[in-house]
């Protein structure tokens, strides 16, 4: 029991020494904390929704959708001559 | 129609813009990752406090990119729920596993023990220490594997069984997906160019050291480890490039086609080693070429491993011709008949969604049976004619000879650097072979480049070979917010692209100033 927290205690230390003693890296952890403000509290939210969780409740009314979406515009006119003799 | 038609543009400009600006970093992080390890490896090896020094140097560059570059993938999945909703719909489970299986053990492998690579020198053992950097490039890798592995699929889709009941394909074998010789064959391809990359990274490094005169001796031994690791990516990526092409011969023989600019093709088929394609309102099947400079028999036999086999052309593969051993003509599934099938699947599964309609299970378990048996060529139904089937000849043909020619550039580089390192490393010094080895960096980044070029603009218009073409895996969301959010990632990349170049520069020009091979810690 008392390896494991010394363990632990081990590892804590490796993070928080590292980040007290870096020199580049405070920069590059404030361009990550700005990059991920972007692309998840911007980019995410305001322009990136997933249409089909957003626009139907269950999988059955996404598969429906898609269904309509792949069979609806296409011109069937011109089949049942290779397969259907 | 012309909505959607810059609807499908614009949403490709876009993915191809991310994936471009994302693959810039990528295969930094993961070279470089090798060859820090090396470079430790060393260190641990001979005991030697200069080699820390320098693992260290590299080892910060490699942060500043992995920084930069961590998580500009995750765009290109924003790209998927927005953009390619139909698609994403139709992959199911298929892109899913390896991505979730990617998120899982490769992320969490490369957090713990980047942590450990760049805080825990003096904190862990030497050896430990070193695993733990050997670790970080296996986990850097295993990244690369999942997100290529989808990739595979794409091009050669495998291990699976279309549902029409929930509209997406269910992974049916996933060792099939895992293990398909397109996968495997790309991964590895993708890995030893990213070696190849880094090379010339470190190599273009030292390179303006010895220009500037800093650190001179960090410098070459930097340089012969770049040059090492670099042709030993070159030579493999070759290799692994050649088994990339015969698989695109076996499953995207329209890709191969459009690589070579042929569009009739012939018993003991010529390659094209250099050549010029006339402009597309001038060229004819049969003149395609202003000028160029064949390899006699060269394409059949680096295809089959013998100049006697048939190689199609463009036209031939819409037409259904080869020619088989004997010299007889053998007329297969034109694309005018895979159109003809495709249509009958999409029929297929209007019949069966009817058919659940009316809960008439007969009819339903008849036109699924009927699905199946049309699926193989689901895609060709929404192609408008046989000749939609064909990609960009001219890009995909520049492309493949700017990654080739670019490449035995590369090898030569290589090559002749190792020899000066050994031999002449005085010569290292000359203002304009540092000038070379700088400029070699732009080289191997638009190389890089072009090989991802090749591979997706050669696949049109197929999002997923002969199962969706690009114009149904798209959204019905307006073009006009695709075009607004392409400008946003362009200024959002190239802002991140400015700011790890600025931080790189600076972070080179500071510790040069000192003394590389004497750590501080």
């Amino acid at each position: 029991m008392a390896g494991g927290a010394t363990f632990w205690r081990r590892a804590a230390d490796l993070y928080i020494d590292g980040f007290r003693n870096m020199t580049v890296g405070r920069r590059l952890w404030a361009l990550i904390i700005v990059k991920l403000i972007i692309f998840f509290a911007v980019l995410k939210l305001f322009f990136f929704p997933d249409i089909l969780a957003t626009r139907y409740d269950t999988d059955a009314e996404r598969a429906d959708a898609v269904r309509e979406a792949l069979t609806a515009p296409h011109d069937n006119s011109n089949t049942n001559t290779l397969y259907y003799e | 129609m012309n909505d959607l038609i810059g609807l499908v543009d614009w949403s490709r400009a876009q993915f191809a813009l991310t994936a471009m600006y994302h693959w810039l970093f990528v295969p930094l992080t993961i070279g470089l990752s090798v060859i820090v390890a090396i470079m430790e490896t060393i260190y641990v090896r001979t005991g030697n406090p200069r080699w820390k020094g320098i693992t260290k140097f590299w080892m910060t560059l490699f942060g500043i990119n992995f920084a930069c570059g961590v998580a500009t993938g995750l765009i290109l999945e924003f790209e998927f729920g927005t953009n390619w909703s139909n698609y994403s719909w139709f992959v199911g489970d298929i892109f899913g596993a390896p991505l979730a299986i990617e998120g899982l053990l490769a992320f969490f492998m490369e957090a713990t023990f980047v942590a450990v690579m760049f805080f825990g020198w003096n904190k862990v053992s030497r050896g430990f220490h070193l695993a733990s950097t050997w670790l970080t490039a296996l986990g850097v890798s295993l990244s690369a594997l999942w997100i290529l592995v989808a990739n595979a699929w794409m091009q050669y889709p495998t291990g699976m069984e279309f549902d029409p009941a929930q509209m997406r394909n269910v992974m049916t074998d996933f060792f099939a997906v895992a293990l398909s010789p397109v996968a495997i064959n790309k991964f590895f391809h993708a890995v030893f160019s990213a070696w190849t990359l880094a090379g010339v990274f470190v190599i273009g490094v030292s390179s303006w050291l010895l220009w500037r005169r800093r650190n001179i001796a960090a410098a070459k031994s930097s340089m012969t480890i770049g040059s090492i690791v670099g042709l030993a990516g070159i030579l493999l990526t070759l290799w692994t490039g050649h088994g990339s092409a015969v698989q695109v011969a076996r499953v995207q023989p329209m890709k191969l086609a459009a690589m070579e600019g042929l569009y009739h093709g012939s018993v003991g088929q010529d390659l094209v080693g250099f050549g010029i394609l006339k402009p597309e309102s001038s060229r004819t099947a049969e003149e395609p070429m202003l000028f160029s400079v064949d390899i006699p028999y060269g394409l059949s036999y680096l295809i089959y491993g013998n100049g006697d086999n048939f190689v199609p052309g463009i036209n031939d593969l819409i037409d259904g011709i080869s020619i088989n051993a004997a010299g007889d003509t053998i007329h297969g599934l034109s694309y005018a008949d895979k159109i003809l099938i495709g249509k009958q699947a999409q029929d297929a599964l209007r019949r069966y969604a009817d058919a659940r309609n009316a809960g008439d299970e007969a009819a339903m378990a008849a036109a699924a049976a009927d699905v199946k048996e049309h699926f193989p060529y689901f895609g060709y139904g929404y192609l408008p004619s046989p000749e939609a089937a064909v990609p960009n000849v001219s890009m995909t043909f520049y492309a493949f000879r700017i990654m080739v020619i670019a490449g035995g550039y590369l090898l030569a580089l290589f090559v002749v650097l190792i020899f000066l390192c050994r031999r002449k490393p005085e010569v290292l010094e000359h203002p304009w072979l540092c000038w070379v080895g700088m400029l070699s960096i732009v080289i191997v980044w638009v190389c890089s480049q072009a090989g991802w070029v090749l591979a997706e603009v050669g696949r049109q218009p197929w999002v997923i070979q002969d199962l969706m073409p690009t114009t149904a895996a798209i959204s019905g969301v307006p073009a006009g917010s695709v075009k607004l959010t392409f400008w946003i990632f362009a200024a959002v990349f190239t802002g991140l692209l400015i700011a790890e170049i600025s931080i790189m520069l600076r972070y080179i020009a500071t510790a040069s100033k000192g003394d590389i091979e004497t750590p501080k810690h």
